[in-house]
Protein backbone atom coordinates (compact mmCIF):
# COMPACT_ATOMS: atom_id res chain seq x y z
CA UNK A 1 0.00 0.00 0.00
CA UNK A 2 1.48 3.43 -0.71
CA UNK A 3 0.59 6.61 1.09
CA UNK A 4 0.55 9.64 -0.51
CA UNK A 5 3.03 12.08 1.12
CA UNK A 6 2.32 15.67 -0.14
CA UNK A 7 4.96 18.48 0.50
CA UNK A 8 2.87 20.56 2.67
CA UNK A 9 2.51 17.71 5.31
CA UNK A 10 3.91 17.68 9.07
CA UNK A 11 4.66 14.67 10.92
CA UNK A 12 6.22 13.86 14.09
CA UNK A 13 7.55 10.89 15.47
CA UNK A 14 4.68 8.31 16.36
CA UNK A 15 3.99 8.52 20.16
CA UNK A 16 5.74 6.35 22.30
CA UNK A 17 8.55 6.14 19.72
CA UNK A 18 11.90 7.34 20.49
CA UNK A 19 13.96 8.62 17.57
CA UNK A 20 17.87 8.87 19.05
CA UNK A 21 21.55 8.65 18.15
CA UNK A 22 23.41 5.80 19.39
CA UNK A 23 27.34 6.66 20.18
CA UNK A 24 27.89 2.79 20.59
CA UNK A 25 25.97 1.79 17.64
CA UNK A 26 27.26 4.74 15.05
CA UNK A 27 23.72 5.20 14.43
CA UNK A 28 20.00 6.67 14.80
CA UNK A 29 17.58 4.09 16.24
CA UNK A 30 13.93 4.14 16.98
CA UNK A 31 12.74 2.47 20.12
CA UNK A 32 9.34 1.84 20.92
CA UNK A 33 7.78 -0.84 23.21
CA UNK A 34 9.28 -4.59 23.05
CA UNK A 35 11.43 -2.99 19.60
CA UNK A 36 13.71 -1.22 17.96
CA UNK A 37 15.27 -0.71 14.73
CA UNK A 38 18.99 0.42 13.88
CA UNK A 39 18.23 3.52 11.23
CA UNK A 40 20.93 3.40 8.30
CA UNK A 41 22.31 6.11 7.44
CA UNK A 42 19.91 7.97 5.09
CA UNK A 43 16.90 6.95 6.88
CA UNK A 44 18.46 9.06 9.71
CA UNK A 45 19.42 11.86 8.18
CA UNK A 46 15.94 12.14 6.86
CA UNK A 47 13.82 11.34 10.53
CA UNK A 48 16.58 13.69 12.25
CA UNK A 49 14.60 16.53 10.23
CA UNK A 50 11.23 15.36 11.16
CA UNK A 51 10.16 17.32 14.25
CA UNK A 52 6.44 18.10 13.98
CA UNK A 53 7.72 21.72 12.40
CA UNK A 54 8.93 21.29 8.97
CA UNK A 55 6.62 20.27 6.19
CA UNK A 56 7.97 17.48 3.97
CA UNK A 57 9.05 20.07 1.18
CA UNK A 58 10.92 21.77 4.01
CA UNK A 59 12.73 18.77 4.91
CA UNK A 60 13.48 17.65 1.08
CA UNK A 61 14.71 21.16 0.25
CA UNK A 62 17.17 21.11 3.13
CA UNK A 63 18.28 17.40 2.56
CA UNK A 64 19.02 18.75 -0.80
CA UNK A 65 21.39 21.78 -0.10
CA UNK A 66 23.09 18.96 2.38
CA UNK A 67 23.65 16.52 -0.45
CA UNK A 68 23.94 18.80 -3.80
CA UNK A 69 25.68 15.76 -5.54
CA UNK A 70 22.69 13.08 -4.73
CA UNK A 71 21.11 12.67 -7.70
CA UNK A 72 17.09 12.37 -7.43
CA UNK A 73 17.31 12.88 -3.92
CA UNK A 74 13.42 13.66 -3.15
CA UNK A 75 12.32 10.27 -4.39
CA UNK A 76 14.49 8.99 -1.69
CA UNK A 77 13.39 10.97 0.90
CA UNK A 78 9.50 10.66 -0.25
CA UNK A 79 10.11 6.55 -0.19
CA UNK A 80 11.49 6.95 3.28
CA UNK A 81 8.65 9.23 4.41
CA UNK A 82 6.14 6.25 2.63
CA UNK A 83 8.22 3.50 4.80
CA UNK A 84 8.38 5.30 8.00
CA UNK A 85 4.56 5.61 8.08
CA UNK A 86 3.93 2.05 6.81
CA UNK A 87 5.82 0.75 10.00
CA UNK A 88 3.63 3.68 12.13
CA UNK A 89 7.01 5.13 13.06
CA UNK A 90 5.35 8.65 12.41
CA UNK A 91 2.32 10.30 12.80
CA UNK A 92 0.35 13.29 10.89
CA UNK A 93 -0.10 16.22 12.32
CA UNK A 94 -1.77 18.71 9.92
CA UNK B 1 35.21 -26.60 34.41
CA UNK B 2 34.54 -27.45 30.94
CA UNK B 3 35.24 -24.27 28.65
CA UNK B 4 35.27 -25.72 25.09
CA UNK B 5 35.02 -22.37 23.45
CA UNK B 6 37.48 -20.12 25.62
CA UNK B 7 40.16 -19.78 22.83
CA UNK B 8 41.62 -16.55 21.75
CA UNK B 9 38.77 -16.03 19.05
CA UNK B 10 36.14 -16.47 21.30
CA UNK B 11 37.43 -13.28 23.79
CA UNK B 12 36.91 -10.97 19.92
CA UNK B 13 33.56 -10.62 20.19
CA UNK B 14 31.25 -7.72 18.44
CA UNK B 15 28.22 -8.42 19.95
CA UNK B 16 26.29 -5.86 22.50
CA UNK B 17 23.96 -6.54 24.70
CA UNK B 18 21.24 -4.27 23.33
CA UNK B 19 18.50 -5.63 26.02
CA UNK B 20 19.15 -5.65 29.51
CA UNK B 21 17.03 -7.18 31.07
CA UNK B 22 16.98 -6.05 35.05
CA UNK B 23 15.54 -8.86 37.12
CA UNK B 24 15.37 -6.88 40.46
CA UNK B 25 13.46 -9.71 42.94
CA UNK B 26 12.68 -12.84 42.47
CA UNK B 27 9.87 -12.07 45.52
CA UNK B 28 6.09 -12.10 44.18
CA UNK B 29 2.46 -11.75 45.65
CA UNK B 30 1.52 -14.42 42.51
CA UNK B 31 2.01 -17.47 42.60
CA UNK B 32 2.05 -18.28 38.97
CA UNK B 33 1.96 -21.79 37.44
CA UNK B 34 3.19 -20.78 34.83
CA UNK B 35 6.35 -18.77 36.32
CA UNK B 36 9.49 -19.33 34.14
CA UNK B 37 11.62 -18.35 37.44
CA UNK B 38 13.68 -20.81 39.14
CA UNK B 39 12.39 -23.56 41.20
CA UNK B 40 14.94 -22.72 43.73
CA UNK B 41 14.67 -18.78 43.22
CA UNK B 42 13.60 -19.04 47.25
CA UNK B 43 18.26 -18.70 47.54
CA UNK B 44 18.19 -15.25 45.92
CA UNK B 45 15.19 -13.73 47.82
CA UNK B 46 18.16 -12.42 50.70
CA UNK B 47 21.30 -10.77 48.48
CA UNK B 48 18.87 -8.29 46.21
CA UNK B 49 21.72 -5.62 44.91
CA UNK B 50 21.03 -2.47 46.45
CA UNK B 51 20.00 0.89 44.44
CA UNK B 52 23.60 1.92 43.91
CA UNK B 53 24.76 -1.59 42.58
CA UNK B 54 21.52 -1.65 40.24
CA UNK B 55 22.82 2.00 38.66
CA UNK B 56 26.18 1.15 38.39
CA UNK B 57 25.28 -2.39 36.16
CA UNK B 58 22.93 0.32 34.25
CA UNK B 59 25.18 2.57 33.48
CA UNK B 60 28.18 -0.20 32.96
CA UNK B 61 25.53 -1.77 30.27
CA UNK B 62 24.65 1.25 28.64
CA UNK B 63 28.30 1.78 27.51
CA UNK B 64 28.39 -1.79 26.29
CA UNK B 65 25.52 -0.70 23.99
CA UNK B 66 21.99 -1.46 25.74
CA UNK B 67 19.71 0.18 24.98
CA UNK B 68 16.37 -1.27 25.53
CA UNK B 69 15.53 -2.08 29.46
CA UNK B 70 13.35 -4.26 30.78
CA UNK B 71 12.45 -3.99 34.79
CA UNK B 72 10.95 -7.25 36.35
CA UNK B 73 11.24 -9.83 38.39
CA UNK B 74 9.39 -11.53 40.64
CA UNK B 75 7.26 -8.31 40.82
CA UNK B 76 9.56 -5.17 40.83
CA UNK B 77 7.41 -2.94 42.36
CA UNK B 78 8.19 -4.75 45.61
CA UNK B 79 11.32 -3.04 46.09
CA UNK B 80 10.88 1.16 46.84
CA UNK B 81 13.78 2.23 44.49
CA UNK B 82 12.24 1.50 41.12
CA UNK B 83 11.71 5.33 40.84
CA UNK B 84 15.59 5.78 41.38
CA UNK B 85 16.23 3.22 38.55
CA UNK B 86 13.47 5.01 36.59
CA UNK B 87 15.22 7.98 36.63
CA UNK B 88 18.97 6.81 36.18
CA UNK B 89 17.83 4.90 33.22
CA UNK B 90 16.02 7.85 31.41
CA UNK B 91 18.82 10.16 32.32
CA UNK B 92 21.21 7.13 30.35
CA UNK B 93 18.74 7.19 27.56
CA UNK B 94 17.48 3.83 27.57
CA UNK B 95 13.82 2.78 26.67
CA UNK B 96 12.57 1.50 29.86
CA UNK B 97 9.93 -1.14 30.38
CA UNK B 98 8.36 -1.59 33.62
CA UNK B 99 6.98 -5.36 33.79
CA UNK B 100 4.41 -5.56 36.45
CA UNK B 101 1.49 -8.14 37.29
CA UNK B 102 0.45 -4.54 38.36
CA UNK B 103 0.31 -5.42 42.24
CA UNK B 104 1.94 -2.37 44.30
CA UNK B 105 0.96 0.25 41.34
CA UNK B 106 -0.68 3.11 42.89
CA UNK B 107 -1.16 6.74 41.58
CA UNK B 108 1.77 7.83 43.94
CA UNK B 109 4.15 5.83 42.22
CA UNK B 110 3.17 5.84 38.03
CA UNK B 111 2.97 9.32 38.65
CA UNK B 112 6.41 9.57 40.10
CA UNK B 113 7.59 6.92 37.35
CA UNK B 114 5.99 9.38 34.75
CA UNK B 115 7.96 11.95 35.94
CA UNK B 116 11.19 9.94 36.03
CA UNK B 117 10.94 8.96 32.58
CA UNK B 118 9.53 5.25 32.36
CA UNK B 119 8.80 4.74 28.66
CA UNK B 120 6.24 1.99 29.32
CA UNK B 121 4.42 -0.24 31.28
CA UNK B 122 3.44 -3.96 30.53
CA UNK B 123 1.17 -5.57 32.55
CA UNK B 124 0.23 -9.16 32.49
CA UNK B 125 -3.00 -10.03 32.41
CA UNK B 126 -4.22 -13.69 32.54
CA UNK B 127 -8.06 -14.20 31.66
CA UNK B 128 -11.35 -12.70 30.78
CA UNK B 129 -12.94 -14.66 33.80
CA UNK B 130 -12.12 -14.42 37.51
CA UNK B 131 -12.19 -17.73 38.11
CA UNK B 132 -9.25 -18.55 35.96
CA UNK B 133 -7.12 -15.36 36.72
CA UNK B 134 -7.28 -16.34 40.56
CA UNK B 135 -6.99 -19.66 40.08
CA UNK B 136 -3.93 -19.69 37.84
CA UNK B 137 -2.15 -17.01 39.48
CA UNK B 138 -2.75 -18.57 43.34
CA UNK B 139 -4.31 -15.05 44.06
CA UNK B 140 -7.29 -13.09 43.84
CA UNK B 141 -5.78 -10.36 41.59
CA UNK B 142 -8.79 -9.98 38.55
CA UNK B 143 -10.27 -6.82 39.51
CA UNK B 144 -7.02 -5.12 40.27
CA UNK B 145 -5.58 -5.57 37.16
CA UNK B 146 -8.78 -4.14 35.34
CA UNK B 147 -7.79 -1.19 37.67
CA UNK B 148 -4.51 -0.75 37.10
CA UNK B 149 -4.92 -0.77 32.82
CA UNK B 150 -7.32 2.06 33.16
CA UNK B 151 -4.71 3.33 35.44
CA UNK B 152 -1.95 2.50 32.71
CA UNK B 153 -4.12 4.43 30.37
CA UNK B 154 -4.93 7.49 32.26
CA UNK B 155 -1.10 8.32 32.74
CA UNK B 156 -1.07 8.11 28.51
CA UNK B 157 1.37 5.55 28.57
CA UNK B 158 0.85 2.94 25.94
CA UNK B 159 -0.73 -0.16 27.20
CA UNK B 160 0.99 -3.08 26.56
CA UNK B 161 -0.53 -6.29 27.43
CA UNK B 162 0.62 -9.55 27.94
CA UNK B 163 -1.10 -12.75 28.14
CA UNK B 164 0.36 -16.38 29.05
CA UNK B 165 -1.35 -18.84 27.00
CA UNK B 166 -2.07 -22.49 28.53
CA UNK B 167 -4.72 -25.24 28.60
CA UNK B 168 -6.89 -23.31 30.98
CA UNK B 169 -7.00 -20.33 29.18
CA UNK B 170 -6.57 -21.16 25.26
CA UNK B 171 -10.13 -21.05 24.92
CA UNK B 172 -11.07 -17.97 25.34
CA UNK B 173 -8.59 -16.35 22.80
CA UNK B 174 -10.95 -14.23 21.64
CA UNK B 175 -12.42 -12.97 24.85
CA UNK B 176 -9.37 -12.30 25.91
CA UNK B 177 -8.55 -10.18 22.27
CA UNK B 178 -11.90 -8.81 22.89
CA UNK B 179 -11.25 -7.34 26.37
CA UNK B 180 -7.84 -5.73 25.33
CA UNK B 181 -9.86 -3.47 22.89
CA UNK B 182 -12.06 -2.54 25.06
CA UNK B 183 -9.29 -1.64 27.59
CA UNK B 184 -7.54 0.23 25.11
CA UNK B 185 -4.43 -1.86 24.40
CA UNK B 186 -1.95 -0.76 22.09
CA UNK B 187 0.31 -3.85 21.96
CA UNK B 188 -0.90 -7.44 23.19
CA UNK B 189 1.34 -9.98 23.19
CA UNK B 190 -0.12 -13.59 23.51
CA UNK B 191 2.87 -15.53 25.05
CA UNK B 192 2.21 -19.28 24.39
CA UNK B 193 4.04 -21.12 27.48
CA UNK B 194 7.75 -22.01 27.06
CA UNK B 195 8.55 -24.57 29.53
CA UNK B 196 11.14 -23.86 31.90
CA UNK B 197 11.35 -23.36 35.92
CA UNK B 198 7.84 -23.69 37.34
CA UNK B 199 6.19 -24.02 33.85
CA UNK B 200 7.87 -26.98 33.15
CA UNK B 201 7.02 -29.29 36.64
CA UNK B 202 3.51 -27.84 35.22
CA UNK B 203 3.35 -28.75 32.09
CA UNK B 204 1.32 -31.88 31.65
CA UNK B 205 -1.15 -29.49 33.61
CA UNK B 206 -0.70 -26.70 31.03
CA UNK B 207 0.05 -27.65 27.71
CA UNK B 208 -2.53 -27.51 25.04
CA UNK B 209 -3.11 -29.35 22.62
CA UNK B 210 -2.01 -28.84 18.84
CA UNK B 211 -5.35 -28.16 17.80
CA UNK B 212 -6.25 -25.84 20.50
CA UNK B 213 -3.02 -23.85 19.26
CA UNK B 214 -4.08 -23.79 16.10
CA UNK B 215 -7.36 -22.75 16.70
CA UNK B 216 -5.94 -20.14 18.74
CA UNK B 217 -3.77 -18.99 16.69
CA UNK B 218 -6.84 -18.81 13.55
CA UNK B 219 -8.87 -16.48 15.78
CA UNK B 220 -5.84 -14.48 16.72
CA UNK B 221 -5.23 -13.54 12.60
CA UNK B 222 -9.24 -13.03 12.39
CA UNK B 223 -8.92 -10.53 14.93
CA UNK B 224 -5.83 -9.03 13.40
CA UNK B 225 -7.53 -8.17 9.90
CA UNK B 226 -10.32 -6.67 11.78
CA UNK B 227 -8.41 -4.14 14.16
CA UNK B 228 -5.25 -3.19 11.85
CA UNK B 229 -3.11 -1.24 13.24
CA UNK B 230 -4.65 0.02 16.11
CA UNK B 231 -4.00 -3.17 17.89
CA UNK B 232 -0.41 -4.65 18.01
CA UNK B 233 -0.96 -8.59 18.68
CA UNK B 234 1.97 -10.80 18.34
CA UNK B 235 1.22 -14.90 19.02
CA UNK B 236 3.80 -16.43 20.24
CA UNK B 237 3.98 -19.77 18.84
CA UNK B 238 5.21 -22.54 21.12
CA UNK B 239 8.15 -23.93 20.06
CA UNK B 240 7.17 -27.89 20.96
CA UNK B 241 5.10 -27.64 18.28
CA UNK B 242 7.40 -26.26 15.44
CA UNK B 243 9.40 -28.58 13.29
CA UNK B 244 12.71 -26.34 14.03
CA UNK B 245 13.59 -25.01 17.44
CA UNK B 246 13.58 -21.22 18.15
CA UNK B 247 16.68 -19.33 17.79
CA UNK B 248 17.31 -18.94 21.35
CA UNK B 249 17.85 -15.44 22.66
CA UNK B 250 18.48 -14.52 18.73
CA UNK B 251 21.92 -16.71 20.15
CA UNK B 252 23.87 -17.04 23.50
CA UNK B 253 25.40 -13.92 24.18
CA UNK B 254 24.72 -11.84 20.86
CA UNK B 255 21.78 -9.79 22.08
CA UNK B 256 20.15 -10.08 25.48
CA UNK B 257 21.98 -9.75 28.92
CA UNK B 258 20.10 -10.47 32.27
CA UNK B 259 21.09 -9.23 35.33
CA UNK B 260 19.69 -11.01 38.41
CA UNK B 261 18.31 -9.85 41.63
CA UNK B 262 21.53 -11.51 43.38
CA UNK B 263 23.94 -10.15 40.44
CA UNK B 264 24.58 -13.19 39.01
CA UNK B 265 24.80 -12.10 34.54
CA UNK B 266 23.14 -14.25 32.27
CA UNK B 267 22.85 -15.15 28.85
CA UNK B 268 19.00 -16.32 29.35
CA UNK B 269 16.51 -16.63 32.07
CA UNK B 270 16.82 -20.00 32.72
CA UNK B 271 20.84 -20.24 32.26
CA UNK B 272 21.48 -21.16 35.53
CA UNK B 273 20.06 -24.89 35.18
CA UNK B 274 22.81 -25.65 32.79
CA UNK B 275 25.67 -28.03 34.99
CA UNK B 276 29.08 -26.94 35.44
CA UNK B 277 29.27 -23.27 34.42
CA UNK B 278 29.99 -20.44 36.93
CA UNK B 279 28.09 -17.14 35.57
CA UNK B 280 29.85 -13.94 36.17
CA UNK B 281 28.31 -11.57 38.96
CA UNK B 282 28.07 -7.81 38.98
CA UNK B 283 29.14 -7.64 42.42
CA UNK B 284 32.82 -9.11 40.61
CA UNK B 285 34.57 -8.04 37.39
CA UNK B 286 31.92 -5.78 36.59
CA UNK B 287 29.41 -5.96 33.32
CA UNK B 288 32.29 -5.31 30.31
CA UNK B 289 34.04 -8.65 31.59
CA UNK B 290 31.11 -10.81 32.12
CA UNK B 291 29.72 -9.77 28.60
CA UNK B 292 33.06 -9.43 26.69
CA UNK B 293 35.33 -12.07 28.57
CA UNK B 294 33.73 -14.40 30.96
CA UNK B 295 34.02 -18.15 30.50
CA UNK B 296 30.46 -18.68 30.38
CA UNK B 297 29.53 -15.85 28.26
CA UNK B 298 31.67 -16.92 25.82
CA UNK B 299 30.78 -20.99 25.78
CA UNK B 300 28.03 -21.31 23.71
CA UNK B 301 28.64 -18.32 21.03
CA UNK B 302 29.36 -19.40 17.46
CA UNK B 303 29.00 -22.94 16.60
CA UNK B 304 32.57 -24.58 17.52
CA UNK B 305 30.71 -26.18 21.03
CA UNK B 306 27.84 -28.43 18.50
CA UNK B 307 27.72 -31.94 18.11
CA UNK B 308 25.75 -34.09 15.83
CA UNK B 309 23.72 -33.19 13.70
CA UNK B 310 24.05 -29.42 14.49
CA UNK B 311 27.61 -29.72 13.66
CA UNK B 312 27.20 -30.01 9.77
CA UNK B 313 23.89 -29.15 9.37
CA UNK B 314 23.14 -26.64 7.02
CA UNK B 315 20.35 -25.11 8.74
CA UNK B 316 22.26 -24.46 12.02
CA UNK B 317 22.82 -20.98 10.94
CA UNK B 318 18.98 -20.42 11.59
CA UNK B 319 18.59 -21.51 15.35
CA UNK B 320 22.04 -21.87 16.74
CA UNK B 321 20.70 -25.64 17.84
CA UNK B 322 17.72 -24.53 19.77
CA UNK B 323 18.14 -23.61 23.38
CA UNK B 324 20.96 -25.19 25.53
CA UNK B 325 18.56 -25.42 28.62
CA UNK B 326 15.64 -26.71 26.49
CA UNK B 327 18.11 -29.49 25.09
CA UNK B 328 19.67 -29.88 28.88
CA UNK B 329 16.61 -29.92 31.05
CA UNK B 330 15.08 -32.54 28.56
CA UNK B 331 18.13 -34.51 27.21
CA UNK B 332 20.57 -34.46 30.15
CA UNK B 333 22.98 -33.05 27.41
CA UNK B 334 23.42 -29.19 26.83
CA UNK B 335 24.94 -29.49 24.09
CA UNK B 336 22.62 -31.95 21.95
CA UNK B 337 20.45 -30.38 19.62
CA UNK B 338 17.09 -28.75 20.91
CA UNK B 339 14.76 -31.86 21.17
CA UNK B 340 11.90 -29.82 19.75
CA UNK B 341 14.20 -30.33 16.02
CA UNK B 342 13.11 -33.13 14.01
CA UNK B 343 16.22 -34.47 13.32
CA UNK B 344 17.35 -34.33 16.89
CA UNK B 345 17.87 -38.35 18.23
CA UNK B 346 15.65 -37.03 20.94
CA UNK B 347 12.98 -35.59 19.21
CA UNK B 348 10.86 -38.54 20.67
CA UNK B 349 10.60 -36.97 24.19
CA UNK B 350 8.60 -33.90 22.64
CA UNK B 351 6.58 -36.01 20.36
CA UNK B 352 5.72 -38.16 23.86
CA UNK B 353 4.61 -34.69 25.45
CA UNK B 354 2.32 -33.58 22.80
CA UNK B 355 1.02 -37.26 22.65
CA UNK B 356 0.13 -36.57 26.34
CA UNK B 357 -1.60 -32.91 25.93
CA UNK B 358 -4.25 -34.84 24.11
CA UNK B 359 -5.10 -36.72 26.52
CA UNK B 360 -4.90 -34.50 29.59
CA UNK B 361 -7.09 -36.08 32.10
CA UNK B 362 -4.77 -39.20 32.35
CA UNK B 363 -1.69 -37.34 32.65
CA UNK B 364 -2.07 -34.03 34.78
CA UNK B 365 -1.11 -33.99 38.35
CA UNK B 366 -1.57 -31.24 40.56
CA UNK B 367 0.05 -27.81 39.81
CA UNK B 368 2.95 -26.70 41.84
CA UNK B 369 2.22 -23.08 42.33
CA UNK B 370 5.34 -21.34 42.71
CA UNK B 371 5.56 -19.65 46.07
CA UNK B 372 8.44 -19.75 48.88
CA UNK B 373 7.23 -22.63 50.49
CA UNK B 374 7.55 -24.95 46.85
CA UNK B 375 10.44 -23.71 45.97
CA UNK B 376 11.92 -24.51 49.89
CA UNK B 377 11.02 -27.92 49.25
CA UNK B 378 12.34 -28.38 46.03
CA UNK B 379 15.83 -26.85 47.25
CA UNK B 380 15.62 -29.41 50.31
CA UNK B 381 15.06 -32.24 47.38
CA UNK B 382 10.92 -32.64 48.08
CA UNK B 383 8.77 -32.88 45.33
CA UNK B 384 10.76 -35.41 43.28
CA UNK B 385 8.16 -37.01 41.67
CA UNK B 386 7.39 -33.78 39.86
CA UNK B 387 10.81 -33.06 39.48
CA UNK B 388 12.89 -35.95 38.54
CA UNK B 389 11.86 -36.41 34.94
CA UNK B 390 13.91 -33.10 33.99
CA UNK B 391 17.33 -32.15 34.87
CA UNK B 392 18.87 -29.72 36.66
CA UNK B 393 15.66 -28.97 38.96
CA UNK B 394 17.89 -29.57 42.30
S1 LIG C 1 4.91 -15.17 36.41
FE1 LIG C 1 3.55 -14.73 38.14
S2 LIG C 1 4.61 -15.58 39.95
FE2 LIG C 1 6.14 -15.43 38.29
S3 LIG C 1 7.12 -13.47 38.62
FE3 LIG C 1 5.44 -13.13 37.16
S4 LIG C 1 3.67 -12.52 38.41
FE4 LIG C 1 5.20 -13.43 39.79
S1 LIG D 1 19.90 -30.42 13.53
FE1 LIG D 1 20.57 -28.83 14.94
S2 LIG D 1 21.25 -27.13 13.64
FE2 LIG D 1 20.05 -28.53 12.32
S3 LIG D 1 18.00 -27.66 12.36
FE3 LIG D 1 18.08 -29.20 14.00
S4 LIG D 1 18.67 -28.06 15.85
FE4 LIG D 1 19.10 -26.74 14.06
Amino acid sequence: MQNTIQHTDIYAIALHHRFQWEEAQQCYVILFPEGMVKLNGGAGEVLKLVDGQRSVGEVVASLQATFPDVPDIEKDILAMFDLALGKAWLRKLN
Amino acid sequence: MAQQNNGVAANVTHTQPLWLLAEVTYRCPLHCAFCYNPTDYDKHTQNELSTEQWIQALRDARKLGALQLGISGGEPLLRDDIEDIVVEAKKLGYYSNLITSGVGLTEKRIQAFKEGGLDHIQLSMHDITEEINNFITNTRTFELKKKVAAMIKNHGYPMVLNVVIHRYNIGHIKEILEMAEALGADYVELANTQYYGWSLVNRSQLMPSKEQIDHAEKITNEFRAKVGNKMKIFFVVPDYFAERPKKCMNGWGEVFMIVTANGDVLPCHSARVLPNMQFPNVRDKGLEWAWKDSPAFNKYRGDSWMKAPCRTCPEKDNDLAGCRCQAFLLTGDAESADPVCSLSPNHHIIEKAIEDAKNPQLQAQPIVFRTDKNSKKIIAGELQERVADFHALP
